[in-house]
């Protein structure tokens, strides 16, 4: 160890290596994600009865309570919290399939390959992402069939998008953690939504959160999900979206409510801030419990 | 191949490797023979770097795999007990991605996978998923797949553990003809015969240690070749092991399985010779059998105990942990 001769120093693995490594674990990803019957329901029907059943169902009781720039239209409200809901879920398949992979062998075999060793994670997170891209943009569709029309402007609306893709990829590195410590496939799918229900519904993503008790909207109002929620709102129906609003205001409490309500870059950046702490956090963490578990 | 006293613990008190040693030439099969729990499959993942030794050295194809397990991988290749193929995959795309991670370019790991899915007679199944496989395919493809990266040393876990006899049989005549191009294999294996067909060389491994090594023949001469066990009733033994003596004066009553056993080193010939010296003495045997020697047979000469009692010796003492699991789902 001490002395540092050529033969002493262990072999690397070069970036173009590690990368084309990431490309070859991400493209065997995906092709399971198209091939397993399971994954391929849970990433398009789920989604879409989602937006079917929530729209439908609570759409009329629901429609009077929420900020006018909807035009009443819970759809233009539903949308942009679904489909944060939508990415918290899927990220969950992150946990599952590191878990599936190590119960089965194939990343023993994975590790006893002369590849890079941060493929197998950075492989399955990316290809997660992209699958979410993929439901995110089939919501998107049936969200315009349903009657979804944004308020603001078609680049706006795809920086929601984008927001939403970020904060997405973060939460898969919650997952893989998570997936890799409790580590047999079963107990992922408990583990897994355990800590996303109540975020997802102690949130913005279905009600506007000042109908919920004070000490719940304090949470509520703080936690990622309604910051991220809160951020696509604002991009893709203005400032407008964000306020207090309470039935029957007039305009000028309206225009008082606007001025008073969290600007849209605020929420925007605080999402992307929650995003980075996510990834400081967790990508490390993520690493080190691979290795302690694979070893 | 070098192993020098490797040792690795799980928790305080598995010492699932207990001071290994072992050395032999490239281009050999070498044997490992043990009972579950022995040590084999630890090893395997020390020497494959998916297990860190806690103390000894190791050397696979001259490199030191604890300081350069990057370099060490290059040259290895493991199929393993659990046949690590992607059920979601076609056969030639998992032997294709395998390849691609050897570093091979596209288009080698594509003519690679080509060649190996026609060696291991999958060509016709290559376009279909996995998941359509029968057990002894899917340790086909995960045997091509171990290969693909042409390996100098060849990792064989457990290759045939949980087969049919049939695809047993083909897997072996795969595996001879495949390691016939002069890789080093070690093999580890709970069957005598499977080590006696394919490896040139055998080590016996029980509670973490070596505990003899030699050739197929070397180890079954130690054991005089094959055995005739018999049960008679408990009145008759006495005057059975007497009349046997005659023929052989080894014939002994062994407690555990309660038989009487003794060498037949000529076989079929002893086994006439037995059935008329118990038919002269008027004595009627329960049943009379004659065995090749067995990985138990191996245990009880080496050890004094059987493979089935290390193995039960081994679970008692086995913490309830990530190895038991694995062991379990094995089966």
């Amino acid at each position: 160890m001490a002395t540092a001769t050529e033969a002493a120093r262990p072999s690397r693995i070069s970036p173009a290596h590690t990368i084309k490594d990431i490309a070859v674990i991400t493209k065997r990803n995906l092709l399971r994600n198209i091939r397993l019957p399971q994954l391929l329901i849970f990433a398009t029907v789920q989604p879409v009865m989602f937006l079917l059943l929530f729209n439908y169902v609570f759409g009329g009781a629901i429609g009077g309570a929420i900020p006018p720039i909807a035009q009443g239209e819970y759809i233009n409200w539903l949308l942009p919290g679904l489909l944060i809901q939508v990415a918290a879920f899927g990220a969950g398949q992150t946990a599952l399939g590191l878990t599936e992979d190590l119960s089965k062998g194939v990343i023993d075999r994975f590790r006893s390959l002369p590849m890079a060793r941060s493929a197998v994670l950075a492989g399955r997170t990316l290809s997660d992402v992209i699958r979410n891209g993929f439901v995110i943009g089939l919501m998107v569709v049936m969200g315009f069939l349903m009657g979804f029309r944004y308020q603001t402007n078609f680049l706006s609306f795809v920086a929601g998008l984008a927001v939403a893709m970020v904060f997405s990829y973060s939460l898969s590195w919650i997952m893989a953690t998570i997936g890799l410590a409790v580590k047999n496939p079963e107990a992922a799918q408990s583990a897994v939504f355990l800590p996303v229900f109540p975020l997802v519904f102690a949130s913005s993503v279905f009600v506007p959160t000042q109908t919920m008790p004070a000490w719940l909207q304090t949470f509520a109002e703080n936690q990622p999900i309604t910051v991220t929620v809160n951020a696509l709102r604002g991009l893709m129906l203005g400032r407008e979206a964000l306020i207090d609003y309470q039935p029957g205001m007039t305009a000028n409490q309206i225009t008082q409510a606007v001025a008073e309500a969290p600007t849209v870059e605020g929420q925007v950046l605080q999402s992307l801030g929650w995003a980075v702490a996510i990834m400081i956090v967790f990508v490390p963490l993520a690493i080190r419990v691979y290795r302690k578990t694979v070893s | 191949m070098r192993v020098e006293n490797v040792v690795k613990t799980f928790g305080e008190t598995v010492r699932a490797l207990d001071g290994v040693s072992l050395e032999f030439e490239p281009g050999i099969v070498y044997g490992l023979l043990g009972p579950n729990g022995a040590g084999k499959t630890t090893l395997i993942r020390v020497l494959t770097t998916l297990l860190k030794a806690d103390s000894g050295y190791a050397e696979v194809a001259g490199v030191d795999v604890r300081a350069d397990p990057v370099a060490a991988r290059t040259h290895i290749g493991l199929a393993g007990q659990f046949a690590a193929v992607d059920d979601y995959l076609t056969g030639r795309e998992n032997v294709e991605m395998v390849g691609r991670l050897y570093n091979l370019s596209a288009e080698e790991a594509k003519r690679r996978a080509g060649e190996l899915l026609e060696r291991i007679h999958l060509d016709d199944a290559a376009d279909r998923t996995v998941r359509t496989y029968s057990g002894g395919m899917r340790r086909r493809l995960d045997l091509a797949a171990s290969l693909v990266g042409r390996p100098q040393v060849l990792f064989l876990d457990e290759p045939t553990t949980g087969i049919d006899p049939q695809s047993r049989l083909d897997l072996w005549e795969l595996i001879r003809d495949l390691i016939a191009t002069g890789t080093t294999v070690l093999l580890t294996t709970q069957y005598l015969d499977e080590a006696d067909q394919l490896a040139n060389q055998i080590g016996v491994i029980d509670r973490g240690k070596l505990i003899a090594q030699g050739t197929g023949d070397g180890l079954k001469d130690r054991m005089g070749g094959s055995v005739i066990e018999l049960h008679v009733a408990d009145d008759e033994r006495d005057r059975t092991l007497e009349a046997l003596r005659a023929i052989s004066h080894e014939a002994s009553f062994e407690t555990a399985r309660k038989s009487i056993r003794l060498p037949a080193p000529d076989g079929s010939l002893t086994l006439l010779a037995v059935v008329r010296r118990l038919d002269e003495s008027g004595i009627t045997a329960q049943d009379v059998a004659l065995h090749k020697p067995t990985l138990d047979d191996v245990f009880l000469t080496l050890t004094g105990r059987g493979a089935a009692e290390a193995e039960a010796e081994r679970e008692s003492t086995k913490q309830p942990g990530r190895r038991g699991r694995r062991e379990r789902s094995a089966v």
